[in-house]
């Protein structure tokens, strides 16, 4: 069953056609990639997703329900958790802090008045953020400011962040955009981790061939703003379109 | 202790302290000596500092913790007062009253300003805040409702103030003809004459420190609570926030309206010390005031603003009074001429000069310790921390070249 469903989506910039007659189909605890050449529209798309931009055409349906003309917050609240190509954390905050918003925000909904209360008595949401921060071994790590953390840290917070609302469907874009190679092994490792240990979709936007064909296993490939083909790993590399698209990218990565 | 942390409760320990000690604190200098013109324990002047002490902790809740700069908070002062005043003229002289209507008249004021300039964030925030700000000052000092309803209501540019003819429902003839507290009076000050040193010890300051005390209490509250979080994570990242699933709006609006109160509490306590309102309290300058205020002491620090208030009071109302004959005094003992040059020096910097003074100290502290006064603090803090490691490495290491002696 399909947890997402976008129908003949577009987007029109000014004099660019950023997207024209998308489709696509991201059936539910899969996970599935959305590959492209540079300015494919694969930003543009994850942003019609999470409210960030409204489509001019089209319908996208999250679990049978529009989310087109709802903010990004209600979008979120209906189990779309979003990770940033730079990591998006409160660099301001502690680490633990950081853990803790999306706790919150899981329990209260979008707006809760609890200005008396104080944090150190919600026990429920302290622990829940120190189990977080352990699962992501980050608990060493607990009260640095998030902002001074190296990328990989403030990577695996995000996703850390996003997970704590036990989202259904996790965008990912470019999660591993600017990493080492060894970060970007550990990103692998712990996207499957998270794989398999929930009932969740996961749905990433990638240049990274190698990052791609270790976790996905439907791959959508975009080219100048519509899907050229979608099919599994194995189909999408041989596939004679694909390597026009991409003019050998991709065997070098296989 | 009540519910906050040790170091906080430490922090509300000091602050009630200086509050409290307030009138022999700032009298450090017997009456009639050189240095007596630096006392500042009057009771006007403390009064002062523990209302806009009171006014910058509400400022720096949103400024502070949000990042919205608000350009505009002295209409919040302004229609505190007003309110006050109001209650002054129709019910009579107990503040009870008139403090109340106060804080609620200026959260509507604030729910409706702050609703609409809230659309934007950054510049554009201030500049609505200001203009609001603005309008409001320029409505009070025409008193442009007033013609329209037919009585005066801010009563222009004399201000308003209580006159016999008001009606004063619960007035009568017992009860006193100024700002009063059940009976007893704001002015009531008693003096403690000890040795060569004079102590002024006022009601209407204490009632106002108390207050203060208690709002610096709940300010503490706000910021260790999950909302206070909230507003923390806003000013570093909306966008995180909104992709939480957590609406800004609402928290935004929650301190701007909680700020807007503490402002329309300070305009109120100012009206029960003095029961006069004046448009010019909601002028910008005055909302200018209390970011400086705020930015000096330390914005988003607990203690900062009440130290950022004392600090520019201090300064408008003592280097304020230092005049040429009193320069002339201090330079008497160099030569002549001498002693014209430095006082032809010093001029500029001191009386009527010395806003002159304060944006050079601002400048300074900005550029140097852009944490504020606490920031200054801090570091003096560290130094003395570092230095007694010092000793104690030096002990320790003494220490061990005694063992092999010992042995």
């Amino acid at each position: 069953m399909a947890i997402l469903e976008v129908k003949n989506v577009g987007k029109r910039f000014g004099g660019l056609q950023a997207l024209s007659d998308v489709n696509l189909s991201v059936a539910e605890n899969s996970v599935h990639a959305i590959i492209g050449p540079n300015g494919a529209g694969k930003s543009t798309l994850l942003n019609c997703l999470v409210g960030k931009l409204i489509p001019d055409t089209g319908s996208v349906m999250f679990d049978g329900q529009s989310v087109l003309g709802r903010k990004p917050y209600e979008i979120n609240q209906m189990g779309i958790s979003r990770v940033f190509q730079t990591p998006e954390i409160f660099g301001d905050l502690t680490v633990m802090e950081n853990m803790m918003i999306p706790c919150f925000a899981k329990r209260d909904g979008s707006f809760r008045m609890h200005a008396i209360e104080s944090v150190g008595n919600e026990s429920e949401i302290t622990g829940r953020a120190e189990h977080m921060l352990e699962d992501m071994h980050l608990i060493d790590k607990r009260e640095m400011h998030a902002a001074a953390m190296s990328r990989g840290d403030k990577r695996r917070l995000e996703i850390a962040m996003c997970l704590a609302q036990d989202p259904r469907l996790l965008l990912l874009d470019e999660p591993t955009a600017g990493m080492a190679r060894a970060d970007t092994n550990n990103t692998i490792d712990l996207l499957k981790r998270i794989k398999e240990e929930r009932d969740i979709t996961i749905a990433i936007i990638e240049h990274d061939m190698h990052v791609v064909f270790s976790l996905a296993e439907r791959i959508t490939v975009l080219a100048q703003g519509t899907p050229l083909v979608e099919d599994t790993p194995d189909k999408i590399k041989g596939h004679p379109k694909v390597r026009e698209a991409y003019l050998g990218e991709t065997q070098q990565a296989a | 202790m009540l519910g906050i942390g040790k170091r906080d409760t430490t922090l509300l320990i000091v602050v009630t302290a200086l509050a409290l000690l307030a009138p022999f604190l700032l009298n450090p200098f017997p009456e009639g000596s050189a240095m007596a013109q630096f006392n500042a324990g009057y009771p006007d002047l403390m009064q002062r500092f523990v209302i806009f002490g009171i006014f910058a902790i509400g400022f720096n809740i949103l400024f502070g913790l949000t990042g919205y700069l608000s350009f505009g908070h002295a209409a919040f002062l302004g229609i505190g007062s007003y309110a006050a005043v109001w209650m002054f003229k129709l019910l009579g002289y107990n503040i009870l009253p008139g403090m109340v209507l106060s804080v609620i008249v200026s959260a509507l004021f604030a729910l409706l300003i702050g609703y609409i300039s809230l659309r934007r964030s950054g510049i554009y925030f201030s500049i609505l805040t200001l203009a609001f700000a603005q309008m409001l000052f320029a409505i009070a000092y025409s008193d442009l409702i007033g013609r329209f309803v037919g009585t005066s209501i801010t009563n222009g540019e004399t201000g308003l103030q209580v006159y016999n003819s008001d009606p004063q429902y619960f007035h009568s003839v017992d009860k006193p003809n100024i700002p009063h507290l059940f009976g007893q009076e704001m002015q009531s000050t008693y003096t403690l004459d000890a040795g060569a040193w004079s102590f002024d010890f006022n009601f209407g300051y204490y009632f106002c420190a108390l207050i203060l005390i208690a709002m610096f209490y709940l300010a503490i509250r706000i910021f260790r609570s999950p909302f206070g979080l909230m507003l923390r994570a806003v000013k570093s990242n909306q966008q995180r926030m909104n992709y939480t699933g957590l609406n800004t709006k609402p928290y935004t609006l929650a301190a701007f309206v909680i700020s807007g109160m503490y402002a329309g509490l300070a305009g109120g306590l100012m009206a029960s010390m003095d029961p006069l309102a004046g448009a010019e309290r909601m002028q910008w300058t005055a909302s200018g005031e209390v970011v400086l205020m705020t930015i000096l002491g330390g914005a988003g620090t607990l203690i900062g603003p009440v130290l950022g208030a004392g600090f520019i009071k201090y300064f408008e109302n003592i280097f304020a009074k230092i005049n040429d004959n009193v320069l002339h005094g201090w330079f008497a003992f160099l030569p002549d001429g001498l002693e014209d040059m430095m006082v032809t020096l010093v001029h500029p910097f001191v009386g009527k000069g010395w806003h002159l003074t304060l944006g050079l100290m601002f400048m300074l502290v900005v550029i140097f310790l852009p944490g504020g006064l606490v920031e200054g603090g801090q570091r003096i803090g560290k130094v003395f921390r570092r230095r007694d490691e010092k000793a104690g490495s030096v002990e320790s290491d003494a220490a061990e070249q005694r063992k092999p002696a010992a042995e």
